[in-house]
């Protein structure tokens, strides 16, 4: 039996350092090419030499594919493919293509220029690296070879985020990468046709959540704003560049419009600048109403949001300032916050996780008193508060997916043991679906049972479907008569007729025959002529003929009758039929019936 | 008779030309076909004679020959395209009004046993559809038409089975069971009836075949045929195909079954337990709220609001999401602040790691897949396509209507839709609120999170706002200090809200006096001991205050005392000037007014049922009147009129029919006047002044009816026969002064138009004629021969006999009649700044108005804005349908913007702006040949009241106005 083998390189029980490689169909895939936040060493990118011990990759693998371009998901792409070696196509969607080598570019500069590594990927390898990279568009059906097919379908989470069917013949894989399936400000929710895949390999980050409705969480974050602003205080908004960035901006863009209020709003440069540039070019990505109402107003353009300069920090007044990096560690954000810390009425709002250590999870578990560098401390007065804002889909989420793909498997990755453990129970209880979650370097083989393609002459399809009355029920099997020729690697389904044609073969047929013994005192001739008019008065509605040569032929089965030497009373019916049609069978049945009738007659 | 013919002929010249047009063309259109076929050297030909020939209509005389042609070639075609663009071409036929189809069916029904390609097929299945559906009395035809249809239903081609289930969902029956016997060989089918016949085809291969067997299903259920349960199951099992136009129909199959078997009772699969149908078939229309198709998913959720016999149980669980948090359950942001304010606790916001789940959840217990209405709500009101959420808001409202436990739960949902990204959803969830707050009480935060919403920018969204408050009701008197607080300080940021921020202030006020009173002497800052300032009388949070406390009051009597004396005489202020905001009130020491106000009110209050008697009586006596020329009747009628207008005053209620009598009786007494006896004896030269007297009369009645019938609403076709009949005495009067004044040829005319007029009359109240004994009208019909035969003269003189024994019509009323009214309350034309503009340019003057009780404003009727000039120059303005919203029934607001523009004056002079009410009634049609309400009468010049078919709908307001010369 063909089987599909599935092994995460990272992100299987764990989160970060997504890379799958997946064969079906005798072809390798590596779905995803991500890098570990946690990590400084070696263990950052995936294990490439699981793949082959010495040598480039491309000999093995048969194509790469790209879900989103956050750094878990494509950070080692530059150092698979120029350091490891990798020549093959690499597929991603439009707006990560145009997206992953910035934010690629700004990983390379923190590691290489601030951090001082060596060894590491320069500008020249991102370049060449995404030459490789061939765009795809939502929907359209690629074909990566004669039998290799990919699609791409929509998975909201960020611009460009994509879920990918993977079809080899009928074997199909569909990997979702992070999605949501919830709308929020900016994109759409994930959307999949029924395409009942193999295998759905699914993120699984939220896996014993079920989150609260969106709007609570937004309103309540536009009511903290509004509050500080209507008391004078600022705002600062600790994000990283992209993804939920620009959903707060939106968030807030809108609200002041409505209210309009007139507070200034900033946004800290660099990056961010570039990314919403794009923002404003995908306009197709977003959600419906950016992509209904972008005629009149790009919502991407943003009216109230201007670009932050350091020395507005220190302005008299309310203001909202975004800020870079998340989690308050360093950079303009940390600066920001030290400013402001002081001052009750001003407000810090923390739109994500924190991880520990950071200052940002140290002021969100209530610490008054932080200690800066150089033996300063700082005391904390400002509000601080913490609103989730993530764009992965929760427990709710992943069983509507399911639901909408109907996989015949289900194999979870991106995601916490203890809660896949879980929700693989769920899955199997509820759609009685095997459901799997290999470890890092663990593979999967699930069995699968492919069609075998066969080719039917249409004309015999017709004259089966005429044969069978009403018309045929599509949910159930059904038989038919036809010859099978298997010949070189093709299969056909063909008529008997046809068949032996093709062979050479002549026909043979089959009859069947069988003596019925019967007293009667008439002579032979008088004998077939009362059998005929008895069956003629019986099977009405069939031809029934007395032919010359003395036979009666029923349809088609022929009756004889001839007397036995030693007993001239005893005669000898001989009925003959061949093997055809079951009406003719039937047809012989009954009439031995009736002679056996007339016999005891 | 000759005669008649010829005047006939005469009169409707216009009319003769296309009869006669018709009479020539009937043989050359059939022929002019049959030769361009003929001619067709190709199909390709041939069918571009076929498309410029249905281009053209063709007369019902014409059609059967045309239909033979077509036929003919038909037969003799070989090409599959032209056949299908002639069968098509026959159903396009058969529909033309005055041709019975019932002389093709047979051809057509001959043709499709003989065609073989199957697309041909399904074009004539389709054009026998156009047929059935022509001829729904002819059992016979229909009969035929179901047989043919189960023969070709087992075609191999999708789009014949589809026509073929189409034909029997229009024209199949229930009653009759089907024999199969037209199905080929086979004897021993048993008989079977459409809709087993039609629920086979659920099972379809194509996707499309088994919509169009959901589709004929409905039609049957469409047609008033009552549906199988037994359709239940198989339509459940569609609502999971992989097509989306399959499962969109199963889902309104699902919940048509759910509304003809409520009660009946299903058992749930994979358990035994049973429930009633309407709770099984909502659970799953609610699960498919969460399909993959949008168009699935807003069907759904529209069609989950009309299910209201369903369980409360059921329902309360489309709210439900069943929070969870790494496996313990957490409450919803919901609950948290239900608790906090149930313990008295002030929000502190929320903190890190605040909603740390409090109970482990059981593992086992979970159930992540929702086994039915589970959070459907949820989900739909967080739908990515607006289309959805909007559906959701709306059928939430109406379930919500009709269960006030579930509309108590639902408020936190809809409050959180007030924050949606779409305007329209945020309107329409405020409107929602608004349609169920009888049943609810706002918490204070939930209060809070309403009254953010009135800093927004739109304008509609406030005002809906404000209507939501006008029916609130809130719990403590905090929420009314915060209500207070959020409207005034939308007063300071959107002045142009100043009426509705006090409307709402009212009805605040009126509803909750005790939680008002407690905190009347901080709401007028008056002090035990001290003299506080007076306030500013003309500022509009002041008076906004006030309008509160007032409306408290009405209901508090202990309230006044808290008064200090400046409030007292800001009352009597307040009461004259904005008495539809403040209320009458009995304040001590203020007798003389109390007195007389105390005498209205209890007019107002207790005497509807005895003013309505009144009403009812005067009419009965002025019935009694039979002659017009009796004496006292002019009296009479003077009296009643007078009577009934000062009714109209006093009682609000009946203000409409009391003004609708009122005007009435006045037109009967102005054409009595205009009848007098005296009048008609002298020779003509010697009463010119009685004359002019009488024309008047008769124009003035004219305007009167135009007003009657189209300024209230609530008319029946009864009351619009009565009126019409006053009209065409007034007509009838105005042909008899003509007549007497002027000699000569036009009066021919003028007899001619009458007649039209009389007819027409016949035409629209045929059924009211029984009503109209002894009416003008009847005895006109009833002389109508003779009046036809007859010349102009004479004509004139049976009018005036017969107007001056004509019986006087009692007047019957209905139910209600409201009168249209309009106030304009932007601009208010106070301003002495005038508008100054660049003279040859336009400015943009806003305008604001509240419509009552008009009718449909954008269709049978249309509201004009009118601009007159100080020069005579007057302009008309046709408001965008858009302009116009309705707030409430009855009720409409027109916001417009109108264009000025004018040459340079030296002086800023008033312009007077109004709201016109356009009519176009038939007989007002056939009377001005030129429609009244072409784009814009520029410039012509007219007085006061003359707009052509128009009526004034408000008092105008004077808006100053300054076009500049330009610089240069």
């Amino acid at each position: 039996m063909p089987d599909i083998k599935v092994t995460p390189l990272g992100a299987g029980q764990d989160v970060g350092r997504s890379c799958i490689l997946v064969s079906v169909g005798g072809k390798n895939i590596m779905l995803d090419c991500g890098m570990h936040m946690g990590y400084n060493d070696d263990r950052r990118f995936p294990d490439f030499s699981y793949i082959t011990q010495n040598g480039r990759l491309t000999d093995f693998l048969d194509c790469v594919i790209i879900s989103h371009f956050h750094l878990d998901h494509c950070g080692a792409l530059p150092y698979m493919s120029e350091m490891v070696g990798y020549d093959g196509p690499i597929y991603m969607t439009h707006p990560t293509k145009a997206i992953c080598p910035i934010l690629l570019e700004d990983f390379r500069k923190i590691t290489v220029d601030k951090k001082g590594e060596t060894n590491f990927f320069t500008s020249q390898m991102i370049k060449d690296c995404m030459k490789k990279v061939v765009p795809l568009n939502l929907h359209q059906t690629v074909q990566v070879d004669d039998e290799l097919e990919i699609k791409a379908y929509y998975a909201g989470h960020v611009l460009g985020a994509a879920m990918v069917l993977i079809k080899v013949g009928s074997e199909s894989v569909v990997y979702t990468g992070d999605y949501n399936m919830t709308p929020d400000r900016h994109l759409g929710a994930a959307w999949i046709d029924k395409c009942r895949p193999d295998i759905l390999i699914s993120e699984s980050t939220y896996a014993t959540t079920i989150r609260d409705s969106k709007r609570c969480r937004e309103r309540d974050f536009l009511k903290k704003v509004h509050e500080t602003i209507e008391r004078g205080g600022k705002v600062l908004i600790p994000v990283f560049a992209l993804g939920r960035a620009q959903e707060l901006c939106i968030l807030l863009e809108t609200f002041w419009y409505r209210m309009n209020l007139k507070a200034p709003i900033y946004f800290s440069t660099g990056l961010t600048e570039k990314a919403n540039h794009y923002y404003k070019l995908f306009i197709t990505w977003t959600n419906q109403k950016i992509r209904k109402t972008f005629v009149q107003r790009n919502m991407f353009e943003f009216k109230h949001i201007k670009a932050f300069d350091r020395s507005y920090a220190d302005n008299p007044g309310p203001m909202v300032v975004f800020a870079t990096p998340g989690m308050l560690h360093a950079g303009q954000s940390l600066q920001i916050f030290k400013k402001w810390a002081g001052n009750e009425k001003n407000m810090v709002i923390m739109p994500g996780y924190c991880v520990q250590g950071t200052v940002g999870h140290k002021i969100l578990n209530g610490q008054k008193k932080l200690e800066m560098e150089g033996r300063a401390t700082l005391e904390v007065k400002l509000q601080v508060e913490y609103m989730s804002f993530s764009a992965h889909a929760d427990a709710k989420g992943i069983m509507q997916l399911i639901r909408m793909a109907e996989p015949r498997n289900m194999l979870l990755v991106h995601g916490e043991a203890k809660k896949m453990e879980f929700l693989k129970d769920k899955i199997e209880q509820e759609f009685s679906i095997s459901c799997y979650m290999p470890a890092n370097g663990e593979t999967t083989t699930v069995t699968t049972n492919p069609s075998v393609p066969v080719d039917i002459s249409l004309n015999l399809l017709k004259r089966e479907m005429a044969l069978g009355g009403p018309l045929p029920d599509p949910k159930k099997p059904r038989t038919m008569h036809g010859t099978l020729i298997m010949k070189d690697s093709s299969l056909r389904l063909v008529s008997p007729e046809q068949a032996l044609k093709e062979l050479g073969l002549s026909e043979h047929q089959l009859r069947f025959t069988c003596r019925v013994h019967l007293q009667d005192p008439h002579s032979d001739s008088d004998t077939l002529s009362r059998i005929y008019s008895h069956l003629k008065s019986v099977l009405k509605g069939y031809a029934v003929q007395h032919l010359p040569d003395g036979t009666v032929m029923v349809e088609s089965i022929v009756l004889k009758v001839s007397s036995s030497g030693e007993d001239p009373n005893l005669k000898v019916i001989l009925l003959s039929w061949s093997y055809q049609v079951n009406v003719e069978n039937f047809l012989a049945t009954v009439s031995l019936f009736w002679i056996r009738v007339i016999m005891q007659l | 008779m000759n005669v008649m013919k010829n005047m006939t002929k005469r009169q409707q010249p216009h009319e003769e030309v296309p009869a006669k047009k018709l009479r020539l063309t009937k043989p050359s259109k059939s022929a002019a076909l049959h030769i361009d076929l003929c001619k067709a050297t190709n199909p390709t030909d041939a069918l571009q004679y076929l498309l410029s020939f249905a281009r053209k209509p063709v007369e019902a005389e014409s059609v059967e020959g045309v239909v033979r042609i077509l036929l003919e070639h038909y037969y003799k075609e070989v090409d599959n395209s032209v056949r299908l663009k002639i069968a098509s071409l026959l159903g396009l036929l058969s529909k033309t009004p005055g041709f019975s189809p019932d002389c093709i069916v047979d051809d057509v029904i001959s043709t499709l046993s003989n065609d073989k390609s199957n697309q041909v097929l399904a074009q004539l299945l389709d054009t026998l559809l156009v047929i059935g559906t022509q001829l729904p009395e002819n059992t016979a035809v229909t009969q035929r038409l179901i047989e043919v249809a189960c023969k070709h239903l087992n075609s191999t081609y999708f789009g014949v089975r589809n026509k073929c289930l189409q034909l029997l969902g229009c024209l199949g029956t229930v009653d009759k069971p089907l024999t199969k016997e037209s199905e080929a060989g086979t004897s021993i089918a048993p008989l079977r009836d459409v809709q087993n016949l039609i629920s086979d085809y659920f099972g379809d291969q194509d996707p499309r075949v088994r919509t169009a067997s959901i589709k004929a299903m409905l039609q049957l259920h469409g047609r008033g045929m009552k549906l199988q349960q037994t359709a239940y199951s198989q339509a459940c099992k569609l609502l999971n195909d992989d097509y989306e136009q399959v499962r969109s129909a199963a889902v309104q199959m699902v919940w048509v079954l759910s509304q003809l078997y409520p009660e009946s009772i299903v058992p749930i699969p994979s358990s035994n337990e049973e429930i009633r149908l309407i709770d099984d078939s909502f659970g799953k229309i609610c699960h498919m709220v969460s399909d993959g198709s949008w168009m699935v998913r807003v069907q759904a959720a529209k069609l989950l609001g009309s299910m209201q016999q369903v369980s409360p149980h059921f329902l309360e669980q489309t709210l439900d999401k069943k929070l969870m948090s790494d496996l313990r359950r957490k409450r919803t942001a919901h609950e948290r602040a239900k608790e906090l304010y149930a313990s008295g606790e002030f929000s502190s916001g929320r903190k890190w790691a605040d909603d740390a789940p409090k109970e482990k959840v059981d593992t086992s217990g979970v159930n992540l897949i929702d086994s039915g209405a589970c959070g459907a709500f949820v989900h739909g009101l967080e739908d990515e396509m607006y289309e959805v959420r909007i559906a959701a808001v709306e059928a939430l409202c109406s379930l919500a209507q009709s269960s006030p436990s579930f509309a108590e739960k639902c408020l936190d949902f809809l409050v959180d839709m007030f924050n949606d990204e779409i305007e329209e959803v945020r309107l329409q969830s405020i409107h929602a609120l608004r349609q169920i707050s009888t049943h609810i009480t706002l918490r204070e935060d939930q209060l809070d999170t309403v009254l953010a919403v009135l800093e927004d920018s739109s304008r509609d969204i406030r005002e809906a706002l404000h209507e939501l408050l006008c029916y609130t009701n809130v719990s403590t008197k905090e929420c009314i200090q915060l209500a207070l607080l959020e409207l005034l300080k939308n007063l300071t940021k959107y002045p142009t809200d100043r009426n509705s921020v006090w409307k709402c202030l009212k009805f605040l006020g009126a509803r909750h006096p005790t939680l008002v009173l407690p905190s009347v002497p901080e709401l007028l800052s008056t002090h035990p001991y001290f003299d506080t300032p007076e306030p500013d009388m003309d500022d509009p949070a002041y008076i906004a205050v006030l309008v509160l406390v007032f409306n408290a009051a009405k209901s508090c009597p202990t309230m006044p005392a808290l008064f200090s004396d400046h409030t007292f005489r800001h009352y009597a202020y307040l009461r004259d000037s904005l008495s539809h905001l403040v209320p009458h009130l009995r304040l001590p020491g203020r007798k003389q007014t109390a007195v007389l106000g105390s005498e209205l009110s209890e007019v107002g209050s207790g005497s509807l049922e005895s003013a309505q008697q009144f009403l009812q009586e005067s009419l009965v006596r002025v019935s009694t009147l039979q002659n017009l020329d009796s004496p006292g009747a002019q009296d009479l009628l003077d009296f009643t009129i007078r009577d009934l207008k000062r009714l109209g005053e006093l009682q609000t209620e009946l203000a409409g029919s009391a003004d609708f009598c009122a005007t009435y009786l006045h037109c009967q007494l102005l054409l009595m006047k205009a009848l007098q006896e005296k009048l008609w004896n002298m020779a003509v030269p010697l009463c010119l002044k009685q004359n002019a007297m009488a024309s008047t009369a008769a124009q003035q009645i004219l305007e009167e009816t135009y007003k009657l019938e189209f300024l209230y609403s609530g008319l029946e076709t009864r009351q619009v026969a009565t009126i019409h009949n006053v009209r065409l005495q007034a007509k009838a009067l105005q042909l008899i002064l003509t007549a007497r004044t002027k000699r000569g040829s036009p009066l021919i005319g003028l007899c001619e138009k009458f007649l039209q007029e009389v007819e027409l009359f016949q035409r629209l109240f045929m059924s009211e004629l029984p009503h109209f004994q002894d009416s003008f009208v009847e005895k006109l019909l009833e002389l109508m021969p003779r009046l036809v035969a007859c010349k102009p003269l004479d004509l004139v003189k049976i009018l005036q006999t017969t107007l001056r024994q004509s019986r006087f019509i009692h007047l019957k009323l209905p139910e209600q009649i409201h009168r249209a009214s309009a106030t304009i309350i932007e601009p208010t034309g106070e301003s002495d700044n005038p508008l100054r503009f660049t003279s040859g340019l336009v400015v943009a003057l806003d305008i604001d108005a509240t419509l009552e009780h008009v009718q449909d404003p954008q269709t049978t009727v249309k509201v004009q804005v009118g601009v007159l000039y100080p020069d005579g120059q007057s302009h008309i303005i046709h408001p965008k349908p858009g302009d116009f919203r309705t707030p409430g029934p009855g009720r409409v607001r027109l916001i417009t913007q109108v264009y000025l523009s004018h040459s340079a004056w030296t002086e800023p002079c008033q312009i007077e702006v109004r709201l016109l009410l356009a009519y176009s009634s038939s007989s007002s049609r056939l009377a001005a040949p030129k429609p009244a309400w072409n784009e814009s009468t520029e410039g012509l010049p007219t007085s006061e009241s003359s707009v052509e078919g128009t009526i004034n709908l408000s008092k105008p307001v004077k808006v100053f106005i300054m076009p500049k010369p330009a610089r240069r």
